[in-house]
């Protein structure tokens, strides 16, 4: 199928997040739409998706004007779309999530076996190696997207919608992923993938768009460098790599032995980890999401919920048993992975998200009243430093973009003298500009001499950063490995295969 | 009401939107706009409950000017009847006497003030305090209790039983906010039981020989020493010192808010509960502490019914009070002075809606469906720019700060 744009202009009140974008995707050609968070690519999706209404513009598929009023009206054209977070019902199985909305019936019943025979179909014909009767909460993460894929296809969408697909995939089912979708292109499908991921980008698509706020800033071929897609999309040339100095290890400060947790329904998260990271090193954890390092941070900062054994010394010590307060306040910085969720109040300011974890402590406030003009004052510094673009120190947090967001965060954690420093996923869903800049923020920080442990599930972000790797696999540490190590190898010990 | 036709000779040029049609699109021109649109369907209640209306739509065919001029007088006259019944009485021969109906929405007010503080603070640090009319009960058996049992100095006597009307609200809120941190039960469903329980409890204490005026077999307390009422002004005029205490106490939780670490803690946990646990706040201890002040503040405004305006503790002292200051505290938008503001609004209308029940014969649950009205409109914000096409710019729902059921 043939998908065209002309002149898409979508505004939210003033704000224009696309303007007069046009693109056309051939029958069977895999086009890429490359941008920064934020640059307008997801709303330009939702458009063609019949989720938001353009402003103006004209949307055609197979040369015939379409106008959508819902996804419904998408999916009857041909437009399928897999969203970045899944649209799954985990208690189902896979024939009944795909033949939701869309039920088939036999008189008053659900007739599962046409679901079912239709999952196997499909599944079939493009190799997706999908059980009909697995329970969706049982899947991987990898097979739950291609259960997604399946939805679409089910529809008999000609054109599939990608967004960020690879974002929640292991090394090994990325390249899975990208296998499927040259099967499905062989297929003549159309494919519009989502991504600010180079090199995905660069394996998978005939042709790659870039976006830059909210406009076409041109195309370039698979071939291009990595440096000239990374300045199209910035719009100004950036290093990807970063520069540091040889680590200079000092003593231990912070130490993990024998360090188990389990969950409040008493299943095992972590599984006898034992680790000590030195003044000034970085110590990056790799993984898979969900094998353990998100309750890792947690448990480091007192904030996990379930049963913890085992000891956390930092600086001589021990940290098991205590308040987050105590343990922020022992010089420990944490930077969540979330920053929506657990990092920041979106409805607060910038000046008080500066010093959400700090008010209470001099000089930011006496006997229990706040001192407005010092934390103004130490907020003015913060957004200097930290190059945090902001309208306003006293604009709400909400209105800055994910860069600059994370800005916050990672300046409020380093604004005091940190012994330790732990960053989850420190430049998520964060412009290639802004990840410059954190990382350099972070290698200052070692070079400081703090202990720096860097939680990560982008591996590029973890060779760029780590003086030494642990990789996490199922609640254990499977590996400590240096960061000359292959991607090979790495991708096997991210899949938990050891050498032994 | 009038103010409704300022918008549609701009409807033809749709963009750009005037400052003034934006201003409106905010949440203060929200609000004012629900209430304008509250009065006008309030009025077609008005005019259809009348029976001069209703006997000239008998033949609303053979001369439609009958009815419709029979409709516009029925509602001139009730709203006038309202008006005057809120703010001052044209007719009086004095000055205190014209005055009367704005000592009557003080008097009316003033409880409601200090229970939508309650319910705003509340609000504020992400629960739904549904107990402020339990916490009322409590504040006026505490009040009620020190003030005719105990024989003191004027003044003191009254401090004493104000904060223990305080202590009496606070430790019925605090009970609920206890339950929310230790082992996370739901304020909403805690308050709710306890302010069936206030309810009896306040009936059954007032058949004992201890609470129970002697010689009543009604629910009726003895009167509060004067030495701890609150005190008023002119005899004629029922308005009390409640009011500075209400004042006083919506200046203090402004403060608290804004100025207080404490407060600080309390919007952070109302605003992301899991940034402010991350930051190392404690979460369950901010539930227990503002339930305890939220408690408190209807507690006061049980103080207001029992030292200012009833004198005694009865079976119904809290009258719906405290279901009505949730109202307030949503028309206020849990700003402290906006509580002022919407408390003072509904005061008047309870005041007003006597006046007019008795000047026009239009039910004074006409007043009650305006009050119900004004607060489904700004729980609808998109509702009323669609009415009066204004421009999606404004602020979003103040809904959105009221956690959903698993907040």
């Amino acid at each position: 199928m043939k998908l065209e744009l002309r002149n898409i202009t979508k505004k939210f009140g003033d704000f224009a997040a696309n303007e007069d974008i046009s693109l056309t995707v051939n029958p069977g050609e895999i086009v890429a739409l490359l941008g920064e968070n934020g640059a307008g690519k997801s709303t330009l999706m939702n458009v063609v998706y019949g989720l938001l209404q353009p402003t103006s513009g004209e949307i055609l598929v197979n040369d015939v004007r379409e106008e959508f009023s819902g996804p419904g009206d998408a999916m009857t054209a041909g437009i399928g779309m897999v969203h970045q977070h899944f649209m799954l019902i985990p208690p189902f199985t896979v024939a009944e999530n795909v033949m939701l909305g869309h039920e088939h019936t036999k008189g008053a019943f659900l007739d599962l076996d046409a679901a079912r025979s239709e999952v196997r179909r499909v599944s079939e014909a493009y190799n997706l190696q999908v059980d009909p009767d697995a329970l969706v909460e049982d899947l991987p993460v990898g097979v739950q997207q291609r259960v997604e894929i399946i939805k679409a296809l089910v529809r008999d969408a000609g054109i599939l919608i990608l967004d960020e697909p690879t974002a929640v995939l292991t090394p090994q089912e990325t390249d899975e992923l990208l296998g499927i979708m040259r099967d499905l292109k062989a297929k003549g499908t159309s494919i519009v993938f989502i991504s600010h991921k180079l090199r995905e980008v660069q394996a998978a698509a005939d042709r790659i768009v870039v976006i830059r706020r909210g406009r076409v800033v041109g195309e370039a071929s698979p071939s291009a460098t990595k440096s000239e897609l990374a300045g199209m999309m910035v719009g100004r040339e950036v290093s990807l790599t970063v520069d540091k100095p040889p680590a200079n290890p000092g003593a231990p400060v912070l130490q993990v032995a024998n360090l188990s947790a389990a969950d409040l329904e008493g299943r095992p998260i972590l599984r006898d980890l034992n680790f000590e990271v030195r003044a000034g090193e970085i110590l990056g954890v790799a993984g898979v999401q969900g094998n353990g390092q998100t309750e890792l941070a947690e448990v480091l900062t007192g904030l996990y919920e379930g049963e913890v054994t085992g000891s956390i010394v930092m600086d001589g010590q021990e940290l098991t048993g205590r308040t987050p307060r105590q343990i922020l306040d022992g010089g420990l910085g944490y930077v969540p992975e979330d920053r929506e969720h657990d990092g920041l109040i979106s409805s607060f300011t910038v000046t008080e998200n500066l010093v959400l974890d700090q008010f209470a402590n001099p000089p930011y406030s006496s006997g229990g009243v706040l001192k407005s003009s010092v934390i103004d004052k130490r907020a003015d510094e913060l957004i200097e430093e930290f190059d945090v673009r902001t309208q306003a120190a006293a604009a709400p947090v909400s209105s800055l973009s994910g860069g600059n967001k994370q800005k916050v965060v990672m300046a409020r954690e380093m604004s005091r003298e940190l012994r330790v420093l732990v960053a989850s996923q420190p430049t998520r869903g964060v412009d290639v500009g802004s990840i410059e800049f954190l990382h350099k923020r972070i290698v200052a920080e070692r070079e400081r001499g703090a202990a720096v442990l860097i939680i990560s599930s982008e591996l590029d972000e973890i060779y760029a950063l780590s003086d030494r790797i642990a990789v996490m696999y199922r609640g254990a540490i499977i590996g400590v490995v240096g960061p000359e190590t292959s991607r090979d190898e790495m991708g096997l010990l991210m899949a938990g295969v050891t050498n032994d | 009401m009038t103010d409704a036709t300022t918008v549609p000779d701009e409807q033809k040029q749709k963009k750009p939107p005037s400052r003034f049609r934006t201003a409106m699109s905010g949440t203060a021109g929200i609000t004012f706009l629900s209430i304008v649109m509250a009065l006008v369907i309030g009025a077609f209640f008005i005019a259809f409950s009348d029976p001069a209306v209703q006997e000239a739509s008998s033949y609303l065919f053979a001369k439609p000017m009958d009815t419709i001029s029979a409709a516009v007088t029925s509602v001139v006259e009730a709203y006038k009847a309202l008006l005057t019944g809120m703010l001052f009485d044209p007719d009086a021969t004095s000055l205190v006497d014209a005055l009367k109906p704005l000592s009557e929405t003080i008097t009316m007010a003033t409880p409601l003030i200090l229970g939508g503080l309650s319910v705003a603070l509340a609000f504020r640090a992400g629960l739904f305090n549904i107990g402020a009319e339990g916490q009322i009960i409590l504040g006026s058996i505490f009040a009620a209790y020190i003030g005719f049992q105990f024989n003191l100095p004027w003044f003191i006597h009254l401090l004493l039983a104000v904060v223990g009307a305080f202590i009496g609200g606070a430790i019925w809120g605090g009970i609920a906010g206890f339950l929310k941190a230790k082992t996370g039960a739901h304020e909403v469903i805690t308050t709710i039981m306890l302010n069936w329980i206030a309810i009896y409890l306040v009936a059954w204490l007032l058949t004992k020989p201890s609470f129970l005026r002697e010689g009543r077999q009604d629910p009726i307390s003895p009167p509060v020493a004067e030495s701890a009422e609150y005190p008023s002004i002119f005899d004629e005029w029922r308005v009390h010192g409640g009011i500075i205490v209400a004042i006083l106490a919506a200046a203090g939780v402004a403060w608290l808010l804004d100025k207080s670490t404490l407060g600080f803690q309390f919007r952070a946990v109302g605003a992301n509960a899991n940034a402010a646990r991350t930051a190392g706040m404690n979460v369950s201890r901010m539930y227990l502490l503002v339930m305890l002040i939220a408690g408190g503040l209807a507690g006061l405004a049980g103080s207001a019914q029992v030292l200012g305006t009833e004198k005694s503790l009865t079976g119904g002292i809290s009258a719906g009070i405290g279901f009505d200051a949730i109202t307030v505290a949503l028309l206020g938008r849990a700003n402290p002075w906006g509580v002022v503001a919407a408390g003072l609004l509904f005061g008047g209308l309870r005041a007003g809606g006597l006046n007019m029940q008795t000047a026009t014969g239009t039910p004074i649950d006409i007043v009650l469906v305006i009050q119900a009205l004004i607060v489904l409109f700004i729980a609808a914000p998109p509702l009323v720019r669609s009415v009066f096409r204004l421009p999606e710019t404004g602020g979003a729902g103040f809904m959105q700060t009221a956690k959903g059921w698993n907040g």
